[in-house]
């Protein structure tokens, strides 16, 4: 108990006197994390909009597969990527394996089901409020993806923060491709990792204190939104 | 006697020629899984005036009017417009006010910006477009609150104002004060007879037996997916089908199968 109460005290130490490897560890996370969320958001949203609305051969397949791969498990999609990115694998040659990039993409292929597959539905479900007004417009088919698109925003920021959490929190696969390696790719879940097995409890808790803080912000970020979006009927 | 206003009979105030019309339609059928909703219907609307739609639920008049207007395709049967088939310029000359408005999750302006913009109206064009029409529907002052907060009357108000500033040469309304109080209603009329006078062809569908005889000059009568009578607004004294007779005279049939 005397431990955990000192490792507690350690951690806020730490996080009030700013630490260097500490801020590294953090903004490294946010880095990776964001840029993936980015990635998988540009490409999930666009591809759940065009599930949603749109009528194409293979169509059922996809929907089945994007609701199936939300749960994929991160070590797989580490493996998968370290196979692809190792040099015998097919990109081997960009040497991206071990470097930030690396854990990008791991990240971005477990977030663009999530957003995918969220996204399709807040679009269908907007679709079908609004499909006879659009098509009374005369709208054609890049300007309904795009007005709808628009229109789901808030309900879409909801999608994006919720793929940050699942990025921001993972670490079976970017520990695979990262390797966890100081001062290169070292992040939060896997400093935790670290730091746990080495029986560093009070860095550990630093950062866990830390991804717990960011995940409470999230969540206060998604409530203060949907609160200014029902106020204006935007939701 | 038909106490619509003088002002808005169909010919005395229309002298542009409406490019669209007359709108023709030829034995339209529409039977989703073989339940013919509407069967072999031909009609045709001639320019001016105000055509309206009535009819007991069931009798496939928001069926036919999407099928009009183009969203949804008949099972069978032809639409042309002066003799054309219906095509994306013919489209966005037409507007269509629905029973519910579908307004955007954006600010009023916004609402009409986007539908003057799908229309290809240029942006510095846009605004003044806007602002007439905002101005007209005498929701101006609600220009910049999100469309969706405002009350049933102001919603269809802005719907109807959206479908104006596009400046349509047929506007379809599928009852569009089915749910209004007295004065939203009389907001919408008025607004709907100053479109008429300027020389848009309304067709609008409507339950309101009292409405029909104010605003329309000619009625389409359905029951059954069939129209029973097309007349002039002398309907309402001398109907020639039996099923517009009840209907008038507001004796209730069950429909098939109650």
């Amino acid at each position: 108990m005397q431990d955990f109460a000192e490792s507690f005290s350690l951690a806020f130490r730490l996080i009030l006197s700013a630490d260097a490897d500490l801020a590294e560890i953090v903004l490294l996370s946010l880095k990776v994390s964001l840029s993936a969320t980015l990635c998988a958001c540009m490409i999930g949203m666009s591809l759940g909009a065009a599930i949603a609305i749109f009528r194409f051969p293979g169509r059922g397949v996809l929907l089945v597969l994007t609701n199936a791969l939300m749960g994929l498990p991160p070590v797989v999609v580490g493996l998968a990527i370290y196979m692809l990115l190792s040099n015998a694998g097919p990109f081997g040659t960009f040497q991206l394996l071990y470097s930030p990039t690396a854990m990008i993409i791991a990240q971005t292929v477990l977030v663009t089901p999530i957003a995918t597959a969220l996204t399709r539905q807040v679009i269908a479900d907007l679709h079908t409020e609004y499909d006879e007004q659009l098509r009374s417009l005369a709208l054609g088919p890049f300007a309904t993806l795009t007005t709808l698109l628009w229109d789901g925003r808030f309900s879409l920021i909801t999608v994006a923060l919720a793929g940050f959490g699942r990025a921001v929190a993972e670490v079976g696969a970017v520990i695979i491709v990262g390797g966890n390696i100081n001062h290169v790719t070292r992040v939060m879940t896997t400093a935790i990792a670290l730091e746990t097995s080495k029986g560093d409890l009070a860095l550990a808790l630093a950062l866990g204190l830390i991804l717990i803080g960011i995940s409470i912000s999230v969540n206060a970020a998604l409530m203060a939104l949907k609160g200014t979006a029902r106020r204006f009927a935007y939701e | 006697m038909n106490n619509i206003p003088q002002n808005v009979s169909p010919n005395a105030s229309f002298a542009v020629t409406n490019p669209l019309l007359p709108l023709r339609a030829e034995d339209l059928s529409y039977a989703p899984d073989g339940l013919a909703l509407l069967d072999k219907v031909s009609l045709q609307i001639a320019e001016g005036g105000i055509s309206m739609i009535l009819g007991p639920n069931g009798a496939g008049k928001s069926i036919l009017m999407r099928i009009l207007h183009g969203l949804i395709p008949a099972s069978a049967g032809t639409v042309s417009w002066r003799g054309q088939t219906a095509n994306r310029e013919i489209r966005k000359r037409q507007a269509m006010v629905f029973q519910k408005p579908v307004l955007l999750r954006r600010s009023v302006t916004a609402n009409l910006d986007h539908a003057l913009n799908a229309a290809g109206v240029p942006r510095a064009d846009r605004n003044r477009r806007a602002t007439e029409a905002l101005k007209e529907a005498g929701i101006a002052h609600l220009a910049a609150r999100p469309a969706r907060v405002l009350s049933g009357g102001e919603q269809q108000r802005l719907a109807l104002a959206r479908a104006l500033s596009l400046q349509p040469d047929v506007l379809f309304l599928d009852e569009p004060t089915a749910s209004l109080d007295p004065a939203s209603t009389a907001a919408i009329e008025a607004l709907v007879l100053a479109a008429e006078r300027r020389g848009c062809k309304i067709v609008m569908i409507s339950h309101d037996i009292h409405q029909a005889r104010r605003l329309a000059s000619e009625i389409i009568f359905m029951d059954r997916g069939r129209i029973a009578e097309q007349s002039a607004a002398a309907f309402f004294e001398a109907p020639s089908s039996a099923a517009a007779r009840d209907y008038l005279a507001g004796r209730l049939h069950l429909p098939d199968g109650a």
